[in-house]
């Protein structure tokens, strides 16, 4: 038993260079594999749940000629990001998650919602797949066409592709980046908020924003609508002009069309077109809503279901040849609205004519009651303050159950 | 039985190799034809009084040899084959052994012990040969004191072979009485207190129950601290050995005795023989660790259940232990740097330093500071370098806020030190120590920064300057530098190295080439921080990193090239080659990281390719290693096009699947098949039946490490996502022995840290060769194959979480599997989804956990899960 050897590394590292080498090789390995594994898991998924949306949304109001209805039935979303022209304007259009205005304040709102300063600018999908990126408006117009640093967005690599949605703010040419809604291939449409932000923000770190490239991604700064959250929202700065303040629920699903689970607030404050304009930019002296029209007459917004605010005369609408599912713009005269129960009885409407061509959708009903309430009793900041303190007290307060524990 | 044999075993020690030849062939064939025979044949040389001592030694050694090897299935095949002996046979055998520990030859008698200690190794866990330790405790009280100087060695030998577990308390404390007893200060023998001291180190792992013993323990304890003011200076460096040794396994019963060793040990590092002061440094040394441990474990924070709690001995030592440390580094020997064997008083007193920097972290630097600045001027080298290690020893341990201030006076200091010391030692701790400030104060996560835009350049330049010095200083210079560019990794688009690199790159190169930059370890250490320096870059040197590939490739090629090599020449030629591979590797892996620098690189793929092909032929394991490295990496850059390359590399990936005895050489193999496999995807099916084959052989294989099995279980789900249902036909050879592991690593009950470690990297394993054959078969027509496992996959989820040992990587996967096992079979597996523990506690669990890659893929489950139960 001869003495041990007691030699300890003398001025040596702790590891040598050719295992750090085996130690990144390895955990490059395992980054591929979960990419891989991630891509398989979610590259069905997608289809799936997108041919579900486009099947589920395929509602005859929204569709003005019945071939597309066919066509949309075989979409996959990477037909979806190849098509072209009126097709690709149609099924974008109806993609998009819209905010409702909000009209009161939900409960919960420091403990189940987020907010942020919403970006001034065009409210866009982002679509990257076969090497090219496309942005389209609300509408499904195509606002840009660009190679960007998106996954499959700018050198053509796989089947990947990329649904972003936006809004494009022309002063700094940037994309902020608002929800995300398939990521190289993942859909995100089932997962929460609260998810899609966590993965929005990883996955735009990773490809850097792309600053070399024409158009920048850049993410907007996302908080928990306490108090601090929203005095931040409201009052910090951002490098955008503010357009009003976004809640988002955080267990929310991406959905297409309105919900009631993303909601849209805003003040002269935090945005310059707190009272709509015309199409000339001015603000008219009395409130303009665009209304669907239905087969009897009835006039309604574009929720699901619609709300009815009238109804027009069948000799008014012959004489004037309008037909079911256009578009039509009214004024709101000095009878105003009329609630009962909290639901609207009656509205003093004047029709003005058809709307502007490039209208997608009629108001929803949460618009025309923001757009009426600012004009005569805005739900104001103080009352969104509010509403979170005393939510925060309600919850200190001792409650009534009985602790067993 | 029994044959004569001396001849045979003088003429194996013969000077002339062809009679040395011709006796091993015949003790080869002797113990092939009659291995009993042969077995009593030697145990009757080595008992026998009358054979030569050099006959007896060997037969002896033969015997050992015999009883075990390193190499586990070996080992397991010598155990085995000694048990089968004929009882009687053994019996002789072991009683020749038992009576050759009372020869009057020394040799013989320590050769016997080393081999009752094999036998013992074997039959004792088997419950046989119970008399043993009482005849040999018997020995002890015999007269003769070479007698009881061979069986307490005997005892010690046994207690290093046999773990403590196999042998009943009363033999232990029999056992243990008999060492402590021939340790005593009253034993008058020298031999035989030296031998119960060297007895006394292994049998410390069996005194559990006497340690917590108070009187016991007080016993030992006086005992070992007697034996190390021994006159004999063996039994003072036996003794200190134990004393470290109980420090470690000991340490939460140290607390009434730590006064009186710090005592002890103190005197003997001042006063004693090197080999005595080294070992009374180690104690201290093994204490730090103990307690670096322990409060690494508990991060400071003691709760009433903490295991061990720290006593913080170091922490009340500091006052007298430091100055004592800082006497030992003036004692460095002339040439100690280049002398890669070396360790003395000033190594050993300077590393303990370092290891009290860690332990009690800000509380050192008032007691060093001052021996810094009294030496570090002075006209004796010796006193700038002790200063200098002094600085370089506590870098690591206090808080940045402590050191930085410090570091900023020192820093300029240091910089000219190393330019303009007269004394090479001095500038290789200078240089040293400069590395350690930039390992541990400079980087992302220190707040105040200590390179700055006015000291960057300085900096470099004294360190590629400094390259150019004798090779242990301009290997301590890279090794600077390598931290130097660490600490930039994470430093967003632009980097303060980067107007440097091309210059820094250069020097390097230049390193590499330098005559003498095999000493050292010059020439590793420039790659190395070439590696860094590389993996640090940012894009904006991304154009130089891709000159660097033709550099690299070309020195490659020279090294191809040459012939007629030496055997020497060969293993330097190799040696580089392993460098240059790493080099590439790392490169590629930088230049593939992104989609621009990948394209670009694409152009050199072909050469590339075909200089590691031609390295495979030079067959070392480290170029080996180093070259499939590479190639890993290269498959993820080519992707798809990998696929002309297989036809030539395909044997070598078999070679390496093959490598049991370099496991680090056959895992790197499985990870690279992984790497092809998303690659090339389903144009990977021609190999696949070869791979298949060699990973189940591997599975099998009871030679190659275990480290390597959960790799390859996760392979399969490489090879199964690349091929999809093609993978049908290895289902009925992979799934059983997925099943089979599974149920193996289900439970951990009983096991230790080190094993719930292993069997968690084997479950993540399994779990990923699941998930990849879920996904694999997800919309074919052939899913329904996989529908009979799926209850045993719930099962094995289910067991794994009720566990409760699963690591974080684990939950992640198996959270997985249930998502991918839910896709694939949808309403298949519904209801028994529905039925299981997983979907609901598990997956809950999942959900509401804080890691968010396992929140990730628990969205997925749950996803998947709803469409499966609602369609």
């Amino acid at each position: 038993m001869a003495p041990h050897d007691l030699r300890r590394p003398f001025k040596r590292p702790k590891i040598s260079d050719q295992q750090r080498r085996r130690e990144l090789s390895l955990q490059r390995q395992a980054q591929h594999r979960r990419d891989a594994q991630q891509q398989a898991r979610c590259l069905a998924d997608t289809i799936l749940s997108l041919q579900n949306d486009v099947a589920a949304e395929a509602e005859p109001q929204f569709e003005s000629s019945p071939q597309s209805e066919e066509h949309s039935q075989d979409f996959d979303v990477r037909d979806a990001a190849k098509l072209k022209g009126a097709e690709a304007r149609r099924w974008f259009a109806k993609q998009l998650m819209l905010p409702e205005w909000m009209i009161d304040v939900p409960d919960r709102l420091s403990s189940d919602w987020y907010v942020f300063a919403r970006p001034a600018g065009k409210r866009c999908f982002v679509v990257s797949s076969n090497g090219i990126t496309v942005s389209r408006l609300r509408n499904g117009a195509m606002l840009h066409r660009f190679r960007s640093s998106l996954p499959n967005g700018g050198a053509r690599g796989n089947n990947s592709y990329c649904i972003l949605d936006c809004v494009f703010h022309e002063p700094d040419q940037t994309y902020y980046v608002i929800d995300l809604v398939c990521w190289s291939g993942m859909s995100l449409y089932e997962c929460t908020a609260e998810f899609r932000f966590f993965w929005l923000n990883s996955k735009l770190d990773e490809i850097g924003g792309g600053n070399d490239r024409k158009y920048r991604f850049s993410a907007v700064v996302v908080y928990n609508c306490d108090q601090e959250g929203l005095k931040a929202a409201y009052t910090g700065m951002v490098p955008y002009v503010k357009d009003g303040l976004l809640f988002y629920n955080k267990h929310a699903h991406y959905q297409s069309g309105n919900t009631p689970l993303v909601l849209v607030w805003k003040d002269e404050n935090c945005s310059q077109y707190v009272v709509d304009t015309d199409s000339k930019g001015q603000v008219p002296d009395q409130q303009h809503v665009v209304l669907e029209l239905l087969d009897d007459g009835g006039v309604v917004t574009s929720d699901d279901p619609p709300v009815k605010f009238g109804c027009l005369d069948s000799d008014f609408v012959q004489k004037t040849g309008l037909k079911t599912s256009y578009l039509l713009r009214f004024a709101i005269g000095e009878g105003g609205l009329c609630f009962a129960d909290g639901k609207l009885e009656k509205a003093d409407l004047h029709y003005l004519g058809k709307s502007n061509r490039a209208r997608a959708f009629a108001d929803s009903y949460s618009k025309v009651i923001f757009q009426y309430a600012v004009r005569h009793s805005p739900l104001k900041i103080e009352h969104l303050f509010a509403s979170i303190s005393s939510s925060n007290e309600e919850e200190n307060t001792p409650c009534d159950t009985e602790m067993v524990g | 039985m029994a044959m004569e044999v001396t001849q045979v075993l003088l003429s194996a020690q013969a000077v002339d190799s062809s009679v040395r030849k011709h006796a091993e062939d015949t003790l080869k064939q002797f113990q092939e034809q009659n291995l009993p025979g042969f077995f009593l044949s030697l145990s009757g040389e080595l008992a026998s009084e009358e054979k030569p001592v050099d006959s007896r030694r060997l037969a002896g050694l033969i015997l050992k040899n015999a009883l075990d090897a390193k190499e586990q299935h070996r080992k397991y095949e010598l155990v085995q084959r000694w048990l089968s002996l004929d009882v009687g046979v053994k019996s002789q055998i072991k009683a020749c052994l038992l009576q050759t520990l009372s020869s009057t030859s020394s040799d013989a008698r320590s050769t016997a012990s080393q081999v009752i200690a094999k036998v013992a190794g074997i039959e004792l866990p088997q419950k046989q040969w119970p008399e043993l330790i009482g005849s040999l405790l018997a020995n002890v009280h015999q007269v003769p004191p070479h007698v009881k100087q061979a069986t307490l060695e005997t005892l010690g030998y046994l207690c290093e072979e046999v773990v403590p577990e196999v042998v009943e308390q009363d033999q232990v404390n029999k056992i243990l009485t008999a060492v402590v007893q021939g340790m005593n200060a009253n034993e008058g023998n020298t031999d035989v207190r030296l031998a119960a001291t060297r007895a006394l180190y292994n049998a410390l792992g069996f005194a559990q129950a006497n340690f917590s013993n108070d009187m016991e323990r007080d016993y030992i304890m006086r005992v070992v601290c007697e034996a190390t003011l021994s006159p004999d200076v063996k039994i003072r460096q036996a003794a200190y050995e134990c004393l470290v040794s109980i420090g470690s396994a000991y340490y939460d019963k140290l607390a009434p005795y730590i006064q009186d060793i710090f005592n002890i040990t103190s005197k003997a590092v001042r006063e004693d023989e090197d080999p005595v002061a080294l070992q009374a440094i180690e104690f201290w040394s093994s204490i730090c660790d103990e307690e670096i441990d322990i409060l690494e474990e508990y991060g400071g924070e003691f709760t009433a259940d903490s295991d061990v709690p720290c006593y913080y001995f170091i922490k009340q030592a500091l006052p007298a232990l430091v100055p004592m440390l800082l006497e030992t580094l003036l004692k460095q020997e002339e040439d100690q740097d280049q002398d890669e064997g070396a360790w003395n008083l000033a190594m050993a007193g300077g590393t303990c330093l370092g290891l009290v920097a860690r332990t009690v972290g800000d509380d050192i630097v008032p007691l060093v500071m001052p021996f810094i600045e009294e030496n570090i001027t002075k006209a004796d080298w010796r006193q700038r370098e002790a200063a200098t290690y002094a600085f370089g020893s506590i870098l690591e341990g206090p808080s940045p806020d402590k050191l930085t201030p410090i570091v900023n006076v020192a820093l300029n200091f240091m910089l000219t030190a190393l330019t303009n010391d007269p004394s090479s030692h001095v500038k290789d701790t200078t240089a040293w120590t400069l590395g350690r400030i930039f390992e541990f104060l400079h980087g992302s996560t220190v707040e105040t920064p200590i390179i700055t835009p006015a000291n960057c350049q300085q900096i470099i330049t004294v360190l590629l300057q400094s390259m150019k010095d004798a090779p242990n200083v301009a290997e301590k210079a890279c090794g600077a530098l390598y931290f130097l560019a660490q600490g930039y990794d994470d430093v967003g688009p632009t980097s303060p190295m980067t107007p440097y690199f091309q210059e820094i790159v250069q020097s390097l190169l230049n390193v590499t080439h330098r005559e003498d930059a095999g000493e050292s370890r010059l020439r590793t250490a420039a790659y190395e921080t070439l590696n860094e320096v590389v993996r640090c870059s940012t894009d904006e040197t991304a154009r130089l990193v891709l000159e660097l590939v033709q550099v690299i490739m070309t020195e490659l090629h020279n090294t191809l090239e040459a012939q007629k090599l030496s055997s020497d020449e060969r293993e330097r030629q190799n040696e580089l080659q392993g460098l240059l591979c790493g080099c590439l590797q790392v490169i590629i892996q930088k230049l593939g990281a992104s989609e621009p620098t990948k394209y670009a690189f694409m152009q050199y793929a072909d050469q590339i390719m075909n200089l590691f092909l031609r390295v495979f032929a030079c067959r070392n394991a480290t170029v080996h290693e180093e070259a499939m490295l590479a190639i890993g990496a290269l498959a993820y850059v080519t992707g798809p096009t990998f696929a002309k390359y297989m036809a030539d590399f395909y044997k070598y990936l078999e070679m390496g699947l093959q490598n049991f005895e370099e496991y680090q050489v056959c895992a790197v193999t499985v990870g690279v098949v992984g790497d092809i496999c998303r690659a090339l995807e389903d144009k990977i099916m021609p190999y696949c039946d070869g791979i298949m084959t060699l990973l189940l052989k591997d599975l099998s294989s009871n030679q190659l490490h275990r480290s390597v099995k959960p790799p390859i279980f996760s392979c399969f789900g490489d090879i199964a996502l690349a091929i999809g249902e093609n993978f049908e036909k290895y289902l009925m050879y992979a799934m059983p022995m997925l099943q089979s592991a599974a149920e193996l690593s289900a439970h951990t009950s009983g096991a230790d840290d080190e094993m719930i470690e292993y069997t968690n990297l084997l479950r993540n394993g399994i779990l990923e060769a699941y998930s990849g054959i879920f996904q694999g078969f997800k919309n074919s027509p052939k899913t329904q194959l996989l529908i009979p496992f799926a209850p045993h996959i719930l099962q094995f989820l289910d067991s794994i979480y009720m566990e409760k040992d699963m690591d974080d990587v684990v939950m992640k996967t198996a959270i997985g599997v249930l998502g991918d096992l839910a896709d694939t079979l949808g309403s298949n597996a519904g209801s028994l989804i529905q039925q299981s523990l997983s979907s609901k506690d598990f997956l809950n669990e999942c959900l509401s956990s804080d890691d968010h890659l396992i929140k990730e893929s628990a969205e997925w489950a749950r996803l998947a899960i709803s469409r499966a139960i609602s369609v």
